[in-house]
């Protein structure tokens, strides 16, 4: 079993994300994360899926999700083929408690505070999932209320322009 | 001046466009697609459908099964002879749930299918009202795409896409939902055929790179197989394959849904693949050199234990699904295309001599076979008739030249093995799914596809039993369908792997049949039982040349089992013989 990101491009159909996550549940394959948004190109949709799985059977599945009908591309990348990166809100009580340590530790962790509020204040960080993680463990003190983060989005390293591919591919329609 | 500008616009604009009803608009749809035959069954929700329908009838035969299941197969059969999808009308709800059986086994075996079930109004979507299903989830794993209408506006345009996604590339089944205001509300019509979907590519270029690689590989073959499956005929390659066995003198196998594709008499025809194949293929598939697969799909009922299939072979492996390369089996060249494109650019590359000796094991692997297995079978001597006889003097009398439908179980098996194809497109069977029921509605829809055809059904006691409402059908529509029952009053297949795998403990698996015979000519068709081996010859006589339906029950050997075989687990080349 070894960890791979999918990047799936799709036209922005209903129930194609259904589709897609078809493929992985008939194998008993779990989603780690998924993440789906319109990519730089109208109406195209991006996906960024983390999974676990066999290597042997990788290709095969991008393969069956590139065969449904309204996606462009699938392509799967192991770790070194991709720059990624999470987003991580944390919700934490204020009160006169809090104080300069916080501070620090939200500097010390590359993370900033979005909102102050009298009763509570939201701070996000952009990085690396076990970072993120971490980072929720040192404000455990301080009391998380809310802790929220999103799924991973990736690109790819190699010099493929996807940008210029989907604009062709949208100019065709 | 600008007044007159308009109005002749608009004038124009009417030429082309007419304002209609979702439902006629369907039905107009169906009739640009060249649709002349429909299988279905009404329901609340699909009533407009019908109504639109009542007025095209000269344009539009509908043949009405009596359950959807039945329509759904006759469909698919329809489809495989006549070349053109199959299309079926339901109602929601229990009607739409009813198709689910017939997509599955399409889509398993790549038969294009437009399916159209009615739905509750739009206005209820979500609110579990009186037969609402979820369609679009219910049917998507087992459909090539599917859709909700929703708007009569939707309608030309999702029609259009749906008969070119279904016959296009590797075809299959699509369903199509269209809620019932869909269906009632007017709007303007005007049909375009759909050329492509930007999305989708059914048709991929072909590297001539790898064409040539294969070529290489095959011109230096010296143990050469090639496997020929269902996507020569659904492509239409049957020349084309014709043409490149002769120039490189290549012995062919077909798989199960491949049979037909290329003649049984021909001298480089060696016979079926797979869990109860031919001996000869089978074992040779773990000698030759150069495996040539076309248009098949390594199923695990072909292959056996992938661990120990053709390891010693180089493999070409032709499909138009670029998924169904390396997915059961690695292989050394993947061509891109479908059988028909990728044999005839082959053919401008190969050749090859006779290759005796190869020849010679093949026919020696069939003495074999015939000696341990088809002379006890389809010659029997013992006191009950075996169901290889019964098939062997159906091939004969018809001389291999019938559309031949069986059902699934020792029946299916007996069929492929001792019925001789001479003619391609032939055979109507369900393979991926193995649906027991499917072959006499099939037989119904082979029928309608092809009028003048000999229709012949071959199916067994317990799978007759759960489709044969539809003798009803060949009745309404005096279809002149030959249906032959081979009873072994068991769940044969069943019986037999209890038999071989579960120490003869026979658990559920006896049937307490009731009299067919009496049963069918409730339906008012002419039917007949035959128990001994003397009556056997004139009564398929007798049932062939009848110039209209017929009902044959033949009373078989129930310990009878179907050999040779190749064990769950077991390679092809550990084949049993006994
Ligand atoms: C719908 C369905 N249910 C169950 C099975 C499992 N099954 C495969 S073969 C078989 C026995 C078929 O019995 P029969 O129709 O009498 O044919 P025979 O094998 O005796 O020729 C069964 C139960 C199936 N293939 N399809
Ligand atoms: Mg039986």
């Amino acid at each position: 079993m070894k960890e791979y990101t999918i990047t799936v491009f799709s036209e922005n159909n209903i129930g194609l994300l259904n589709e897609v996550t078809i493929v992985l549940s008939r194998r008993k394959i779990n989603i780690e994360s998924l993440t789906v948004s319109e990519s730089e190109v109208k109406g195209v949709s991006r996906y960024t899926i983390v999974v676990y799985m066999d290597e042997s059977k990788v290709e095969n599945v991008v393969l069956q999700i590139e065969k449904i009908i309204g996606v462009f591309k699938a392509i799967y990348f192991e770790a070194e083929e991709i720059v990624h990166q999470e987003v991580a809100l944390f919700k934490i009580a204020n009160s006169d408690k809090l104080n300069g340590n916080l501070e620090a530790l939200v500097r010390n962790h590359g993370a900033k505070i979005l909102t102050v509020s009298p009763t509570f204040l939201v701070i996000e960080r952009v990085g690396y999932k076990a970072d993120n993680q971490e980072l929720f463990h040192e404000l455990e003190q301080y009391g998380v209320l809310q802790f929220a983060r999103s799924g991973r989005v990736a690109v790819s390293t190699s010099q493929k322009d996807f940008t210029s591919y989907l604009k062709e591919l949208a100019e065709a329609s | 001046m600008e007044l007159a500008t308009k109005t002749q616009n608009t004038d124009t604009m009417c030429k082309n466009t007419e304002h209609l009803s979702g439902a006629e608009i369907l039905i107009r749809s169906l009739i640009e697609e060249q649709v002349d035959n429909i299988f279905g069954y009404t329901g609340g929700a699909i009533m407009p459908v019908y109504d639109a329908l009542y007025d095209h009838q000269d344009e539009l035969q509908h043949y009405q099964a009596r359950h959807e299941q039945g329509a759904t197969h006759a469909a698919q059969a329809y489809a495989r002879i006549s070349k053109k999808p199959g299309v079926c009308f339901t109602t929601s709800g229990p009607g739409a749930t009813n198709v689910l059986t017939g997509l599955a086994d399409a889509y398993l075996d790549s038969t294009p299918l437009v399916i159209i079930t009615g739905q509750v109004p739009s206005g209820f979507l979500g609110s579990d009202a009186f037969q609402e299903t979820n369609m679009i989830g219910l049917s998507m794993p087992v459909t090539k795409w599917n859709f909700q209408i929703t708007k009569a506006e939707e309608i030309a345009e999702v029609m259009a896409k749906a008969f070119y996604i279904a016959r296009s590339g590797r075809p299959g089944p699509v369903l199509i939902d269209i809620t019932k205001d869909a269906q009632i509300t007017t709007t303007d019509y005007k049909y375009k055929k759909c050329e492509n979907v930007r999305s989708y590519q059914p048709m991929p270029d072909l590297d001539m790179s790898q064409v040539e690689a294969a070529a290489a590989l095959i011109n230096g073959a010296k143990k050469p197989l090639l496997l020929a499956g269902q996507g020569i005929l659904l492509s239409g390659a049957e020349k084309e394959l014709m043409e490149f066995v002769e120039k490189t003198q290549i012995p062919v196998a077909c798989t199960l849904l491949g049979l037909s594709s290329f003649p049984t008499d021909h001298p480089l025809y060696t016979g079926m693949l797979g869990m109860h194949g031919n001996y000869g293929p089978n074992m040779n598939t773990n000698k030759c050199d150069v495996l040539i697969a076309v248009g098949m799909r390594f199923d695990d009922r072909v292959t056996g234990n992938t661990a120990k299939y053709a390891k010693q072979a180089k493999i070409v492996h032709i499909d138009i699904d670029r998924s169904e390369h390396n997915k059961n089996i690695k292989v050394d060249v993947p061509l891109l295309a479908d059988a028909k494109q990728a044999l005839s650019e082959l053919n401008k590359l190969v050749s090859g001599a006779e290759k005796p000796e190869w020849m010679q094991s093949f026919k020696d692997y069939y003495q074999l076979e015939f000696d341990k297995v088809i002379k006890k079978q389809a010659y029997s001597d013992k006191e009950k008739i075996n169901m290889a006889e019964v098939v062997r003097t159906v091939s004969e009398q018809t001389n291999g030249e019938a559309i031949l439908c069986s059902d699934v179980g020792q029946n299916q098996m007996a069929s492929a093995r001792y019925y001789k194809f001479k003619k391609p497109n032939t055979q109507i069977t369900s393979g991926g799914l193995g649906t027991m029921g499917f072959g006499l509605p099939a037989a119904i829809g082979a029928q309608i596809g092809d009028k003048d055809a000999k229709v012949v059904s071959i199916s067994g006691d317990g799978g007759f039993q759960m489709t044969l409402q539809e003798l009803a059908m060949i009745r309404q529509y005096n279809l002149p369908v030959k249906t032959i029952v081979l009873n072994n009053s068991f769940l044969g297949m069943v019986r037999q792997w209890q038999d071989l795998f579960f120490e003869q403990r026979f658990s559920c698996t006896k049937l307490d049949n009731p009299d067919f015979v009496k049963i069918v000519e409730g339906y008012g068709i002419q039917a007949k039982r035959v128990s001994k081996r003397e009556d056997l010859d004139a009564a398929i006589n007798e049932m062939l040349e009848s110039p209209n339906a017929y009902f044959l029950e033949v009373v078989v050997e129930t310990e009878s089992n179907v050999l040779p075989m190749i064990a769950p687990g077991a390679a092809v080349s550990e084949m049993r013989l006994e």
